[in-house]
């Protein structure tokens, strides 16, 4: 909000200093994963020396991202929107087992898609709802919902696993495009479409102000509330996409599926730079944190090494983003009073 | 103003209606294949005459896996199927805490038996003790209670002896096709778990006795996209692999999924549980799954029919003893292509 309200003069200087921050941040994290590929050289030599290995890893890896690399955009918006949306999980698990029901499947690929988008957003209107008209804490209305939506998931799946027998939901996951998997191009849409939205509309200029200080944003003239309600929903429609590449991966959905999404999401977005008080953060920083989790994944994989290993490794690399950007932040400005 | 309203009526409209395409699109009604003894008419099997009235309290973990619903759905089916039982089903909650109030309330209306699969052996013991000390026979399925005096009878699945079931399939077809040093992967569920460690441990002495290790394993999370996500890093880190246990044929679902995105056939799997999806798959043989090794929800049936002779007093016709015994584990059995007809009418 201060770059809106400062003179001209400063306002493209603290521009152009804030546009580095941002790049510098993402450098950050490309270093990180350029330190993840040459530990994997290192350890299996034998798996990369052969290149057709190398790139169909690469693209495994951010095949295994997408999913849960669209739900981080929303939680992204959401977040530097000053909110959170511990619902995600179950909203992908609601929305991929309504439209795996028989009778959902009976009206064939378009009716399962539109069904997985229309349960994701009316569950995310029902959130923003909560949250501004309701005035509930965020934390709150989605910790409700993450519980209600499993809930009914349950319920309507009867608790057991539902195959979908639909062929084209489940080609999604093998069909590639000029030989990079569907799904890795949802993602990218999805992203540059994020990115778009953020950075070059007013959509998005609202969301920065809503979530830097409500109060101000108030009187500037937006209908913060609305904005709100239309983040939440926002954050539905790609958890409903989520749930679609999901199902398409496992060929079925159940209640408990995209189990602990929510804190993946969350972690990934915070990593990549998005201030969890709201009022900034990033797109491409929040795909870079997501990138970071699932190359570790892979890393792991490859090693043969325990998850529980891998869970402790994940959140020192939280904490140590964290405290890099904090220590660098202050740094950066005592350099500049100087 | 009009133009506003014209649209509002648009929207409003259009979100009513796609309320109400979805409420419809909720109904569900998956086949019903319960595994019931149906050798209940009183002829062929004097037990099953119908005698003293049993009233059967039954509590079984709220959890939204294809195994513990279908333990349900099993208890309820086989209760169905005599006239003198009546089950009274308590919900058990979302965790131990939940059940043992359910329990609690279970045991002030007196029942005759109470059959429970709990969410936890050990912190469950206190109220199998407490229902055994109110005079009503406790059964317990599949988790085992710590205290002896805590349970009348004990009927639970063999883990370890699946992982030995397993290894030994996956063995002795490897030593078939004279594999020398094969590549074995596997796919456990959550690995925290007592029963996951118990399948590992059968899995790796199976394995042993063949000179042969597994080379990489990464758990899943008994649903169907853990399974995809585990089964696609174990397929990457193993660019060449000669056979795979899958411990759950439920998240079985998410693994096949996986081996066939990644387009790789090379090796052959086993899964586990015997699912009605999984042996039909290995009847039809067009998948890498080759086998699966029984750990059957078919259990809490025969939980409910010695639940009710323990109710009547009686014991088991085959046997010389008069009582029903103490504890019964069931044996893990290797489902393949040549005996999958006979077993899929035990798949859930």
């Amino acid at each position: 909000m201060i770059t809106e309200t400062a003179p001209p003069e400063v306002r493209t200087d603290r521009r152009r200093r804030k546009l580095d921050e941002g790049v510098l941040r993402n450098l950050g994290l490309v270093g990180v994963l350029i330190i993840l590929v040459i530990v994997g050289i290192v350890t299996k030599p034998d798996l990369y020396s052969d290149p057709t290995w190398v790139r169909n890893n690469f693209l495994t890896i951010l095949q295994q991202a997408s999913a849960i690399g669209v739900v981080t955009v929303g939680m992204t918006f959401v977040i530097i929107g000053g909110g959170i949306d511990l619902s995600v999980g179950a909203i992908i698990a609601l929305a991929g087992v309504w439209c795996t029901t028989l009778a959902t499947q009976g009206y064939g690929t378009g009716g399962m898609i539109f069904t997985a988008l229309a349960v994701g957003i009316a569950v995310g209107l029902i959130n923003g709802l909560l949250i501004s008209y309701g005035k509930l804490v965020p934390f709150i209305a989605t910790l409700a919902m993450l519980v209600a939506a499993r809930g009914l998931a349950a319920q309507i799946s009867g608790k057991q696993t539902q195959v979908s027998a639909n062929t084209t939901i489940n080609d999604i996951a093998s069909t590639k495009l000029l030989g990079i998997p569907l799904l890795v191009w949802i993602l990218g849409l999805v992203v540059v479409a994020g990115w778009v939205l953020l950075n070059r509309t007013t959509f998005g200029r609202r969301t920065v102000a809503v979530g830097g200080n409500p109060e101000a944003a108030r009187l500037a003239g937006i209908n913060v509330k609305r904005h709100t309600v239309l983040l939440y929903a926002l954050s539905g429609l790609c958890c409903g996409i989520g749930a679609i590449m999901l199902t398409s991966q496992a060929t079925s959905a159940q209640a408990a599926m995209a189990n602990l999404y929510e804190l993946d999401a969350i972690a990934a977005a915070i990593i990549g730079g998005t201030l969890l008080s709201g009022g900034r953060g990033t797109i491409v920083g929040a795909l870079f944190g997501v990138l970071v989790f699932s190359t570790i994944t892979n890393l792991f994989a490859i090693n043969n090494l325990s998850t529980e290993v891998q869970n402790m490794v994940k959140g020192a690399i939280i904490v140590a983003a964290v405290l890099v950007q904090e220590f660098r932040f202050r740094s950066l400005t005592q350099l500049l009073k100087r | 103003m009009s133009a506003l309203s014209r649209r509002r009526i648009l929207f409003g409209g259009a979100a009513v209606g796609a309320g109400a395409l979805l409420t419809a699109c909720t109904s569900n009604t998956p086949e019903n294949n319960a595994q019931v003894n149906t050798n209940t008419g009183g002829d062929a099997n004097p037990n099953a005459a119908p005698g003293q009235k049993v009233i059967i309290g039954f509590s079984a973990p709220a959890a939204d896996h294809g195994w513990i619903a279908a333990i349900t759905n099993n208890a309820k089916a086989q209760a169905a199927a005599y006239s003198d039982v009546e089950l009274r089903s308590v919900e058990a909650g979302a965790d131990a805490a939940a059940q043992r109030a359910a329990i609690a309330t279970l045991i002030s209306q007196k029942p005759t038996v109470i059959v429970m699969l709990p969410h936890d052996g050990k912190e469950l013991n206190a109220v199998g003790i407490e229902a055994m000390r109110a005079g009503i026979p406790v059964i317990n399925l599949d988790r085992a209670f710590p205290s002896q005096n805590a349970y009348r009878l004990q009927i639970k699945g063999d883990n370890y002896g699946m992982g030995i079931a397993a290894g030994t399939y996956i063995g002795e077809q490897l030593k078939a096709k004279n594999v020398s040093n094969p590549i074995i992967g596997e796919i456990p569920g959550i690995d925290s778990l007592e029963l996951t460690q118990e399948r590992t441990q059968g899995f790796n002495t199976a394995l042993q006795t063949f000179g042969f290790k597994v080379a990489n394993r990464r758990p899943a999370e008994f649903t169907a996209d853990s399974g995809q996500a585990a089964a696609t890093a174990l397929l990457q880190a193993l660019p060449k692999m000669d056979a795979l246990w899958n411990h759950d044929d439920d998240q079985g679902i998410g693994v096949l999924a996986a081996i066939k995105q990644a387009n790789r056939s090379e090796f052959f799997m086993v899964g586990g549980a015997g699912s009605k999806a999984a042996i039909d798959a290995i009847s039809a043989g067009n998948t890498v799954l080759k086998a699966t090794v029984t750990y059957s929800p078919s259990m809490a049936s025969s939980a409910i029919s010695l639940a009710r002779l323990i109710g009547q007093g009686k014991g088991m016709s085959d046997l010389v003893e008069l009582q029903v015994p103490k504890e019964i584990t069931l044996a893990s059995e290797t489902i393949t292509k040549e005996n999958a007809a006979k077993y899929a009418k035990l798949g859930f």
